[in-house]
């Protein structure tokens, strides 16, 4: 149902529509199904006034929702969606848009049920509520989180076609709990537990063996994202957060830990998440995400205009914080500085932004990243030289993006 | 260029090591060195309690503890065959993994030997599966995709069975128990090693 401009003009602050609509559906049905009937008009078709300062807009809601002109969604797959890089600014990812990866399902949990176990080599075996758990001192902090598999389509040719195609397995948010460590002094751990065996309860009962110093150092069991409770996706009401660790290792909706003395040997360490050498050994335990830039604009599939253009980017570490971004427009051969934006944070992203002209002439956008450690992003061929193209998993090298003369932006191998 | 077989001494006592805890690649390492630190903090610190959470019960812990690791430990009673394995699969698990093992839809369980050095490898139960006790852990915990934890003990030993016979690692009349399993020596059990990155030049 439309309105006109002039239909939506008010009497007593309310919409005479509404209050027309309201009158003649309740006469008919009764209040309840006009009710009912109102509120998917009111998601769906709102009027879009000729001059929004001349009438009254929309009154406060329970929960916003954003824009009905703005349309960016995940691209879902069947057991994964993505992050639509292309349309995000800053460094932050709608808690909505952030990616998803599960191994059956995302489970439904009621958080008054959910129990964390923690055993093993522990002094005393423990179980906490998410009350509990909420009642310890509590850590804030961005962060990303990357699937080991990100940009795995781009190993033998170019994969995706968008960005969100071919890095939209990354996400950041700001993340709320607890730190592991100072639950596990709550229960005690045993001098010879050296590793922990993280569980999910979804229908996977996802598991992972992550070793028990680094976890101590900086893991969190996370329940809240962006300032809310987690997402169910992202593991509602608890997960594991392991800063700048392989997605996976994040075990979501969390509720066991047990310590051991070895890794528990699990499907998801050994026959998965594990990365074959040309030579046919496998590395495992291949935690972190080293560090990765992409632009996410211009990017694939997107349409230039001449004149100027921002070229606009992200860059991360799982090794600590990103020190330098440079971009090059000529495939490499030449590196210009990107300027970081603030918040350079460790885990975390770091929006980059490089001023460009454009011409029409052809161009090959890449850019590069150095972290605090000093290790430089890779090209795809010192990259394969050395893992050769069956890994699968870590893919973490400069991304070109082809500008052709017609301002059309594709993925290319330079 | 040599096969995981042909270097498994090396890549074998690294492996060992990164298990024992030993010498191992450099995140291993870091991580030994500050699990050391940390638990020398925390032997020495009078743990910082906050009267949070509360004793787990046994039946509580034996109700989720279900991981079964590459000792053995976790492994219920109970055995299976080949034969009744064969059975299993064809009711339970060939619709999704195809009528042999081979032939899919889902990831192959079966063959696949000698492809891992080559431009296609085949990743399988035999090919890549570096322990047997992963299949019980993996099987009971999230197969069938539709029905994850219902097998029977039986059941999932005689699967185990069917599937090692099926890639050639134990005879037609092998039986899985939780004595047999542990000691099932698997094609590729040297084939991994530990992290060595950063692994690629400037």
């Amino acid at each position: 149902m439309k309105h006109s401009a002039k239909g939506m003009k008010t009497t007593g602050g309310r919409s005479l529509s509404r209050r027309r609509f309201l009158t003649a559906a309740v006469s008919v049905t009764g209040l309840a199904a006009a009710q009912a009937l109102f509120r998917p008009l009111r998601a769906q078709a709102r009027a879009v006034p000729e001059d929004p300062t001349r009438v009254p807009g929309a009154p406060p809601s329970p929960y916003g929702q954003r824009s009905e002109f703005e349309q960016a969604t995940r691209l879902a797959g069947t057991s994964h969606s993505l992050t639509p890089l292309q349309d995000l600014h800053g460094i932050v990812t709608p808690s909505a848009l952030h990616f998803e990866r599960h191994h059956n399902g995302v489970p439904v949990i009621d958080p008054a049920r959910h129990r964390l176990l923690i055993h093993g080599l522990v002094e005393r075996p423990m179980i906490f509520t998410m009350d509990d758990l909420k009642r310890f001192p509590s850590v804030s902090r961005l962060a990303f989180i990357e699937c080991s598999g990100n940009s795995a389509r781009e190993w033998r040719a170019p994969g995706g076609q968008t960005v969100q195609e071919t890095h939209g397995l990354m996400s950041t948010s700001e993340w709320t709990g607890v730190a592991l460590a100072m639950v596990l002094r709550e229960v005690g751990v045993k001098p010879d537990a050296a590793w922990m065996l993280a569980e999910g309860s979804d229908a996977a009962a996802m598991t992972r063996s992550i070793p028990l110093g680094p976890a101590m150092e900086d893991a969190l069991l996370c329940y809240a994202q962006n300032g809310e409770p987690l997402r169910p996706e992202q593991g509602y009401p608890l997960r594991l957060l392991l800063p700048g660790w392989e997605g996976n290792t994040c075990i979501k909706w969390l509720r066991r830990l047990k310590l051991g003395t070895a890794p528990f040997m699990t499907r998801e360490e050994t026959s998965h998440y594990t990365d074959l050498m040309p030579d046919g050994t496998a590395r495992q335990f291949t935690m972190v995400m080293e560090a990765k830039s992409v632009i996410t604009h211009p990017s694939g599939g997107q349409q230039l205009r001449p004149g100027f253009v921002e070229v606009r980017g992200l860059a991360w570490s799982g090794n600590g914080r990103v020190t330098v971004v440079e971009v090059s427009t000529d495939g490499g051969r030449t590196w210009q500085p990107a300027r970081l934006h603030d918040l350079v944070l460790p885990e975390c992203p770091t929006r980059f932004t490089f001023p460009w002209r454009w011409e029409g002439q052809e161009a090959v956008l890449q850019s590069r990243c150095t972290d605090e450690t000093g290790y430089v992003q890779p090209t795809r061929q010192a990259l394969i030289t050395v893992r050769g193209l069956n890994s699968v998993y870590h893919y973490n090298a400069i991304q070109s993006w082809k500008v052709a003369r017609d301002g059309r932006v594709s993925n290319v191998h330079a | 260029m040599c096969t995981p077989e042909e270097s498994g001494e090396l890549v074998s006592s690294r492996f060992v090591d990164l298990r024992k805890g030993g010498q191992r690649g450099l995140i291993l390492g870091i991580c030994l060195a500050e699990l050391v630190g940390g638990t020398t903090v925390l032997a020495q610190e009078k743990p910082a309690n906050y009267g949070l959470g509360r004793t787990a019960t046994e039946a509580e812990i034996n109700k989720w503890n279900i991981d079964v690791s590459p000792s053995g430990d976790g492994l219920p009673q109970g055995q299976g065959t080949v034969k009744n394995g064969a059975k299993v699969y064809a009711k339970k698990c060939a619709a999704c993994h195809g009528p042999t093992g081979v032939e899919g839809p889902m990831v192959p369980l079966v063959g696949g030997r000698g492809t891992l050095a080559t431009p296609e490898p085949v990743k399988t139960v035999g090919s890549y599966w570096p322990e047997a006790t992963t299949l019980y852990d993996y099987i009971y915990r999230a197969m069938p995709y539709t029905a994850p934890q219902s097998l029977t003990p039986d059941e999932v030993y005689s699967l185990i069975a069917w599937l090692l016979f099926r890639n050639g690692i134990v005879p037609e009349r092998a039986v899985m128990d939780a004595r047999t399993l542990p000691a099932v020596r698997m094609p590729n059990r040297l084939g991994f090693v530990p992290d060595p990155r950063p692994d690629v030049p400037k």
